[in-house]
């Protein structure tokens, strides 16, 4: 593809790249073949000492700069520089990067394919699979889930038992390679009272201290404002739509009154991102048997 | 004209030259507290003394503060005195040195309070940016009105990079800064995409190339001679290196932006020209330096001179370390790591900072009515402090640089990489300390200077100096 509009300004570029790269010669032949007068003055004074030497340029700096101006015509020559024209190398920055890629890629192969034939449980019990999930997860996954992989406010703990998605494998790779998003919608509706009633219902579940009789109020709220479509009459969540388990003590946002209230208020949206296309099957199969094996022996 | 009646006007030096100092400190210690902040993250007190707000701060007070002050003042004086005229331009001069101190507070607020438009070294708002323009037309008009007054027939070569370095930075300023107000503190950038990032970049290296250093060659053709009481070693290298330098910067921009979107010509044509750039660089420290042959003994005990030298070695030294950094496989190890900082430094500490510390530190004496510094000792410590701390500063920098280019780029057997980000910001942390201590030994250097030109200042007589007649025209 070409980078300009019409062929004016790919010969625009052409002229004015070769005729200022000529040009720097030029200047420096011209004003070669001055006449010098070593250790004479030019003759002018200004500010009553200051002068100027009529002395020739040095050898070796005009040289240097030749050598300079001839780089560059050879390098025009072999690289993409003059407009469209390519360079004999035929080289690219994008054609160099796929180089580097692919040969990475086809050395890495065998190790892959390896594992890729194996179930992501007998890969996670892979010394060496699970040295290689570990660096791939601290290129690709610790900005949000953190290098000890417990996550962070709204970034899930991949360490423990508690899966929003579900801790299956399957699950997990689904999760890694097509993402998800992650909707609680706002509830402001209901009202403040009501939102304080499920808030403190909602405290109530896990064990957390609670006005009981705004819990017990709640607890109606529950079902009646719809909450059980998503997070289930017992309030155990549901993996097929990422509703959290309310009953554990794993909170994304925060467990205090105030933090619930908000999340009831005004909801929440959480991305993960999808992966497949980015890393490829291989690397996202290791990746699923590395998160898989963190959760083995949590609670 | 008898040249007894009339004198220069060195009001507006002495300002801006009281100002560089103080200015250098000020942006000097916000540079010490991010260079701090790096290794104590703890340091970062709320948004408005964030590192990300306070580092533009930094940048903008060092280059066009400190560096801005010092060019004025060096270029007032030096276009007087070798105009043989008094500074031409009435109300524009004050103007000038307010407007432009007017300019310093508005960036000193509006950077902490998170006003940007986000474009490195061109940060300031679109009200700023205007008030940027007026000065500097009025600085044009100043310095290209006494160049037009002046009473000797030839233009002395300070005066070709002074001219050169006030009508491209207006070029780059105005072309850089096109934008469309939103509200009075946020502006959206007339261009998008690649093209915007490479008007930035065509900007920023400029903004290295003329303001950074064609302004301060003009203060090293001025000074180097004056104080080296040497003629300019040679007239028609000057000729050749100003004009290849003005021509040949302006192309090299695209090596900011090596592997990316933008087309792979631009960036060659980009690397090309700064490698051609080496020899008309070179030609301005051979100029400066080979002043001095046949003088070399004054180096000894002439600490002016000592700054003024050893700023052209530090000069020669970036303007080769900056093209070799340009050329495709140099710049994918040191891009976007520390070795950039450290070359930045290389000419923004050893280059620019010592030739305007001691080109003020000619001017002070003279500018106070004194024959000499309050104390040319402490001109001395100044120099070594000075010294040491920028090579700590530089070498710290090329150790940390380099490491981090090799830890990202390093692969396991697997393919995949070998150190997490993090652990090349963990192995980087003793050279930021490093860093930190050379910028604090800088800024202790320029506290020294501020002590020593108030002592200087102290009772003496500020009586503005009659213009000389220029000296008998030869044939």
């Amino acid at each position: 593809m070409s980078d300009f509009v019409s062929d004016f300004w790919n010969l625009y570029v052409i002229v004015i790249v070769v005729g200022s790269i000529l040009a720097c010669a030029v200047l420096l032949i011209v004003q070669g073949k001055a006449t010098f007068t070593p250790g004479k003055t030019m003759g002018h004074v200004w500010d009553e000492t200051l002068e100027e030497y009529n002395n020739p340029m040095p050898k070796w700096w005009s040289w240097l700069f030749v050598i300079t101006v001839v780089f560059a015509f050879v390098y025009l020559a072999m690289y993409p520089g003059l407009g469209n024209f390519k360079g004999m190398l035929g080289w690219t920055a994008v054609g160099q990067h796929k180089a580097e890629v692919d040969k990475v890629d086809a050395a890495v192969k065998p190790l892959f394919d390896k594992y890729m034939a194996m179930d992501v449980k007998a890969v996670a019990a892979d010394k060496q699979a699970m040295e290689m999930g570990k660096r791939l997860y601290l290129t690709y996954c610790m900005q949000c889930h953190g290098a000890d992989a417990r996550g962070a406010k709204g970034f899930p703990n991949l360490t423990d038992a508690d899966w929003l998605y579900g801790g299956e494998p399957d699950q997990i790779k689904e999760t890694i390679a097509s993402g998800r998003m992650g909707v609680m919608p706002p509830h402001e509706q209901l009202g403040a009272d009501t939102i304080k009633d499920l808030a403190n219902y909602v405290r109530s579940l896990s064990g957390l201290p609670n006005d009981s009789v705004r819990a017990g109020k709640g607890k109606e709220a529950f079902t009646s404002a719809g909450c059980v479509g998503c997070h289930g009459p017992e309030a155990t969540g549901m993996h097929a739509v990422g509703a959290p388990n309310l009953t554990d003590k794993v909170w994304l946002y925060g467990s205090s009154e105030a933090t619930i209230t908000e999340t009831i208020t005004k909801g929440r949206q959480n991305q993960m991102p999808a992966w497949k296309e980015f890393l490829g099957d291989a690397k996202v199969h290791l990746l699923s048997a590395y998160v898989f094996s963190l959760s083995q022996g949590a609670k | 004209m008898s040249g007894t009646q009339t004198t220069y006007n060195d009001k507006v030096v002495r300002q801006f030259a009281v100002m560089t100092v103080i200015w250098g400190i000020v942006g000097m210690l916000v540079g010490v507290i991010i260079a701090a902040q790096l290794v104590w993250p703890e340091l970062n007190f709320g948004p408005w003394l964030h590192f990300g707000r306070l580092r533009p701060l930094h940048t903008n007070a060092v280059i066009f503060a400190f560096g801005g002050c010092a060019l004025f003042a060096t270029s007032y004086w030096c276009v007087q005195r070798t105009s043989h005229t008094r500074l031409w331009g009435g109300p524009l001069i004050p103007f000038t040195f307010w407007g432009w101190q007017i300019i310093i507070l508005l960036a000193a607020v509006t950077l902490p309070l998170g006003i940007t438009t986000g474009k490195e070294y061109a940060e300031l708002e679109w009200p700023v940016d205007i008030l940027i323009t007026l000065v500097w037309v009025a600085y044009a008009l100043v310095f290209f009105g006494t160049i037009a007054v002046r009473k000797v027939s030839h233009i002395y070569v300070a005066n070709w990079f002074f001219g050169a370095f006030i009508i491209a930075v207006a070029l780059l300023h105005i072309v850089n800064s096109m934008e469309m107000p939103i509200t009075l503190t946020k502006s959206y950038s007339m261009y998008s995409g690649v093209q915007d990032a490479m008007i930035q970049w065509w900007y920023g290296h400029n903004a290295v190339g003329f303001f950074l250093t064609a302004g301060f060659l003009g203060m090293m053709y001025y000074f180097v001679p004056k104080q080296a009481g040497r003629p300019v070693y040679s007239y028609r290298l000057s000729v050749v290196h100003f004009w290849a330098l003005i021509f040949t910067y302006m192309w090299a921009g695209p090596h900011h932006l090596h592997y990316t979107a933008l087309p792979d010509w631009t960036q060659s044509v980009g690397m090309i020209f700064s490698l051609i750039l080496l020899a008309p660089s070179w030609g301005g420290m051979i100029n400066g330096i080979m002043t001095l042959s046949g003088a070399w003994h004054k180096l000894r005990d002439d600490p002016v001179l000592k700054f003024l030298i050893t700023s052209l070695s530090f000069y020669g030294m970036s303007t080769f370390e900056g093209p070799m950094m340009s050329i495709k496989t140099v710049n994918a190890l040191s891009h976007y790591t520390d070795w950039t900082v450290g070359h930045v430094h290389s000419g923004a500490l050893g280059w620019v900072a010592m030739v305007s510390i001691g080109s003020i530190y000619y001017l002070l004496p003279k500018l106070f009515g004194k024959t000499e510094m309050y104390s040319t000792k402490l001109v001395t410590t100044h120099f070594w402090i000075a010294t040491i701390g920028t090579v700590l500063y530089i070498a710290s920098m090329w150790i940390a640089g380099v490491m981090q280019g090799l830890m990202w780029r390093a692969v396991n057997a697997d393919g995949t990489l070998a150190y997490s980000f993090v652990e090349s910001v963990k192995g980087s942390y003793p050279f930021w300390a490093i860093r930190w201590l050379g910028g604090v030994l800088f800024l202790t250097g320029m506290l020294i200077m501020a002590y020593n030109m108030f002592k200087t200042m102290a009772g003496g007589k500020t009586q503005d100096m009659p213009v000389v007649a220029p000296a008998g025209h030869h044939a």
